[in-house]
């Protein structure tokens, strides 16, 4: 039997650092990213609000998140996309997003691609399995 | 269908538990497969044996032992576990502490996840 | 292959419903579970979310068991109500997409 590669997309729908939600879930992305999975991430609702560069945990005393979004791509997870609506609503444009690691050649930052929602549901379509993470 | 359920949420204070428990029942009487069920997050407080809920009120971690007695691979993430002080020596029978990597198995072989959470 | 989207937050105290709503494709079904069948109530200041799905053709379904234990039994027109097997059932027929 061929073992065909499965879609496997992940949903961020809650802020950061309010609740460990978004922290666990970068961890599962991290594994996943190890296996024979087509992964893609996509942030929606609050979960834009991780995107936010310029995060500093330092006086909560907690890790926080940021450097490691900044490695996403090294982790090969480079389809990384975010909901333009959501990010809208919350007054951010893509200029305030994170970076998640940089072109091989050229050395240029890759950010997270913002879609429209329709882009996302045509997506989420497609998938094997969406885990809301 | 071979069907993969995720648990997010601790017993007795969010219906998470009890709702994916409702499902996984009607899920086996129908006949489908269980692949596994996997605890994450507050999930993992779900299958220690240390909790003792009043008598008349369903004992959630038994519940979830006796579902493990028939087969079905129950998994408590370990770095979630191990976080929150869930270890080996607390949990009920029939479950097991194991990694990420069973989670995504699930993810790739299941037809279908279904997560039940916050 | 078309969407189940699952609802479980209360839209008195929760944007899920009316966020998940954007990204409901033709064809895609809701289910209202837990505190998310709040959003089936008749007459509530919630209410055209769900009447604004149905009258679009988007079929939706609560949960029974949630629903009498919140003693909710004037529902929006148009909202089918079905059980844990019904659950299943919809799960076999669609990709799940649960909006927590």
């Amino acid at each position: 039997m061929s073992e065909d590669i499965k879609k496997i997309m992940f949903t961020v729908r809650k802020a950061p650092h309010g609740t460990i939600y978004v922290y666990e879930g970068l961890e599962v992305k991290l594994i996943m990213a190890a296996y024979d999975a087509d992964i893609s991430v996509v942030f929606m609702d609050d979960g834009v609000l991780a995107l936010k560069q310029g995060q500093n945990t330092d006086e909560l005393g907690i890790k926080g998140f940021e450097k490691t979004y900044g490695v996403f791509v090294d982790y090969e997870i480079e389809n990384v996309f975010v909901d333009r609506q959501s990010m809208e609503d919350r007054g951010m444009t893509a200029d305030d997003l994170l970076v998640i690691g940089e072109d091989e050649e050229t050395e240029a930052p890759i950010k997270p691609k913002v879609v429209d929602s329709k882009e996302i549901a045509a997506m989420m379509a497609e998938q094997h399995n969406i885990m809301a993470f | 269908m071979k069907l993969a359920v995720c648990i997010y949420e601790g017993p007795y204070n969010h219906e998470a538990s009890d709702s994916a428990y409702h499902f996984i029942k009607a899920v086996i009487d129908k006949g489908h497969e269980i692949r596994g069920i996997f605890f994450y997050h507050d999930g993992v407080y779900n299958v220690t044996k240390l909790m003792e809920p009043p008598q008349d009120d369903r004992h959630i971690a038994n519940r979830w032992s006796e579902l493990g007695a028939t087969g079905i691979d129950i998994v408590v993430c370990i770095a979630a576990a191990k976080r929150r002080g869930i270890v080996d020596d607390v949990l009920v029978d029939n479950v097991r502490i194991s990694g990420l990597g069973q989670l995504t198995m699930m993810a790739i072989e299941a037809d279908r996840m279904v997560t039940f959470g916050d | 292959m078309k969407m189940l989207h699952t609802i479980n937050k209360s839209p008195f105290q929760n944007s899920a419903l009316e966020s998940c709503m954007r990204f409901v494709a033709s064809g895609d079904i809701i289910l209202l579970l837990e505190d998310g069948v709040y959003a089936a109530m008749s007459g509530s200041s919630k209410s055209s979310v769900i009447e604004e799905a149905v009258k679009g053709g988007t079929e939706v379904f609560a949960l029974s068991a949630d629903l009498k234990a919140r003693a909710l039994t004037s529902l929006i027109d148009g909202v089918q109500i079905t059980d844990y097997a019904g659950f299943v059932d919809l799960v076999e027929k669609h990709k799940i997409h649960s909006w927590l």
